[in-house]
């Protein structure tokens, strides 16, 4: 098979690493660095290697990854803002036999969506729920999130987001971890390659105690909003590593006994 | 043989909801339609439903777009405050042209207001209620017969136009018993391809996405273009409307619902003591029996609008009649029936200014 990268070709040489089969190929329209394009990335790898792109059903939301249907090559449903659990609930009610999965930012899920957030993982909704916490509203233009953390600066918070005014950063994944309903609970990042590997076990066991109906699986990945944040790329990952982890540190929250 | 039953009309609309093929119901208790997914949660669960109470009418209506896209046929039921709750996930549903079921037992408002029966989420039902250029198909139910009757076509209306369909009923017909019989229904015979569902992707075909997101201005006049020629079509095929006495009629009444029936007595009681009096009933209040109402109006002296409400379908009568003939209303609001007595006098008050005029004119 001819195989070319930016004009060169690659035939003769072998294939380590490409694009997972069930991302498709539309370019993404996430700002440099940001960290959707690599969970995106991680999240078609689990459903390739499991062989399930024909029994998975996304819900995506609104927010940045509103177009999150756009690259992944599976049934998807877009949710209004913060439904997203709702939808993938009922996805999932009607559909048992089927692997279903939301994908919600902070604001979407730890806002405007907490109600339905809590009762699809107080009913034990045999879903997965990945959450992508940057801490801010990215696709509206940056404004403060419910995880924006004390003194954080954002379009809505410019002096710094203060507890008189705006209350505290909402650690909504340890709040879900205590509910009966919630099986597995894992908090990750995408940095590092270490922790890319990490997201992928977490997604890929997620999936399979979907499978063995054991209730909702909610991995929550901190990442990063250069844009957002006013930053590069690079100093944002830096910035989340040193302010982000301490509030939100990484790891697992809650492990099947 | 149809199966002949004494039952309250939320009861009723909810067995007709199983023997239609409804396979999914989510809903939140609120008066005075709680008896909807009570006998679901009993009854539907038994025979093979999925009934799901959720947290709020919030989670419910997106519910029922997560479940429509997967191809079933699902459903929820509310009172008018659970029913403003939905218009966000209706205009999604709508946009996203998911086929379902929503039922409003309405009650009186503004506000939390009261349990009893009032018509005054018509305008919310008929003219959009969320935001955008939308439309629900609305069947208005005046019996418990017409509880149950109409759940099948709307399910069947739901999936023909892949659009939502509303059953505006009010309290009273909810919980009033009345005989119902159940129609002889397969729903294996009324099973619409939907190949746009959202079931899992095999190789066969292209991926399914159900989303009302479409940024590109163009596309999204596109959509609205062809939404339009949808409500054209429903307007075209499925406008509805039922006539009382109107064939001699010099004044028409024109009443949905429970005030349409309650007029029905004021039709008969103005014929025993002389008026000409006849009554057009909309079946469905989206598409509106304009056409219907024109027609009559070039027949008739004058036209009372009688509703439960300060007075909002008459605003369709008047855009009907075109001030061919003067259009007086009567309501009663706040949960308050009217008794036909009443419709009656508002009758006979019409027929006196018309004799007034007339002999004016002489």
């Amino acid at each position: 098979m001819e195989r070319q990268m930016m004009g060169q070709d690659l035939s003769g040489l072998e294939c380590v690493y490409e694009r997972p089969g069930t991302l498709t190929g539309t370019r993404l329209h996430y700002c440099p660095g940001c960290g959707h394009g690599v969970v995106h990335r991680v999240l078609m790898e689990a459903v390739d290697e499991l062989g399930i792109q024909e029994e998975t059903i996304g819900v995506a939301p609104v927010g940045c990854s509103v177009f999150a249907y756009n690259y992944m090559n599976i049934d998807m449903q877009e949710a209004a803002h913060g439904r997203a659990s709702a939808v993938a609930t009922a996805v999932k009610r009607m559909l048992p036999g089927k692997y279903v999965f939301s994908y919600q930012g902070d604001g979407d899920l730890a806002a405007i969506g907490t109600a339905e957030t809590i009762h699809t993982a107080n009913r034990g909704e045999n879903i997965l729920v990945l959450f992508i916490n940057n801490a801010i509203y990215g696709m509206t233009g940056g404004q403060m999130a419910p995880t924006s953390l004390i003194g954080m600066k954002t379009t809505t918070s410019p002096a710094g987001r203060t507890v008189e005014t705006s209350g505290y950063p909402l650690k909504i994944t340890e709040m879900l971890a205590m509910l009966p309903g919630v099986y597995y609970v894992s908090r990750n990042s995408v940095h590092t390659p270490g922790a890319v590997r990490h997201l992928k076990k977490a997604i890929l066991k997620s999936f399979q105690f979907q499978k063995e109906k054991r209730g909702t699986c909610f991995i929550e990945v901190v990442s990063n909003c250069p844009s957002g944040w006013k930053m590069t790329p690079l100093e944002s990952n830096r910035w989340m590593v040193e302010n982000m982890f301490p509030l939100y540190p990484p790891g697992e929250i809650k492990v099947p006994k | 043989m149809s199966d002949l039953r004494l039952m309250k009309g939320n009861e009723a609309l909810a067995e007709a909801a199983i023997r239609a093929g409804c396979k999914g119901y989510f809903g939140y208790p609120i008066t005075p339609q709680s008896e909807i997914l009570e006998y679901l949660a009993a009854e539907g669960r038994e025979r093979g439903m999925v009934v799901l109470q959720a947290e709020s009418e919030v989670a419910s209506i997106n519910m029922v777009y997560g479940g429509a896209g997967t191809g079933a046929r699902v459903m929820t039921s509310s009172s008018s405050p659970g029913i403003s709750l939905m218009q966000e996930g209706l205009s999604y549903i709508a946009a996203a042209e998911l086929p379902c079921l929503i039922v409003n037992v309405s009650r009186g408002g503004p506000g939390l207001g009261t349990i009893q029966p009032s018509q005054s989420d018509y305008f919310q039902s008929v003219k959009g209620g969320g935001h955008g250029d939308y439309h629900l198909l609305v069947l208005a139910p005046s019996s418990v017969q017409e509880m149950a009757d109409f759940v099948y076509d709307a399910f069947d209306l739901a999936d023909k136009y892949r659009t939502p369909v509303l059953i505006l009923a009010d309290g009273a017909l909810g919980q009033m018993m009345e005989k119902v019989a159940f129609r002889e229904y397969d729903p294996a015979d009324h099973i619409v391809a939907k190949p746009w569902a959202t079931t899992g992707k095999p190789k066969s075909r292209e991926r399914n996405v159900i989303t009302s997101l479409h940024i590109e201005p163009e596309m999204m006049e596109q959509i609205n273009l062809r939404l339009q020629d949808k409500y054209r079509l429903i307007a075209e095929n499925e406008t509805r409307w039922e006539h009382f006495h109107t064939e001699d009629a010099e004044f028409l009444i024109v009443a949905y619902g429970l005030a349409a029936r309650i007029a029905k007595g004021a039709v008969e009681m103005a014929r025993a003591q002389g008026i000409r009096a006849g009554l057009l009933r909309p079946v469905t209040l989206f598409p509106y029996p304009t056409a219907a109402i024109r027609r009559l109006a070039d027949a008739v002296r004058g036209v009372l609008v009688v509703e439960m409400n300060a007075g909002q379908m008459i605003e369709d009568v008047r855009l009907a009649v075109e001030g061919r003939v003067p259009v007086k209303f009567y309501g009663r609001m706040g949960g308050i029936i009217p008794a036909p007595d009443e419709v009656l006098g508002a009758l006979e008050r019409m027929v006196k200014e018309d004799v007034a005029q007339h002999e004016e004119a002489y």
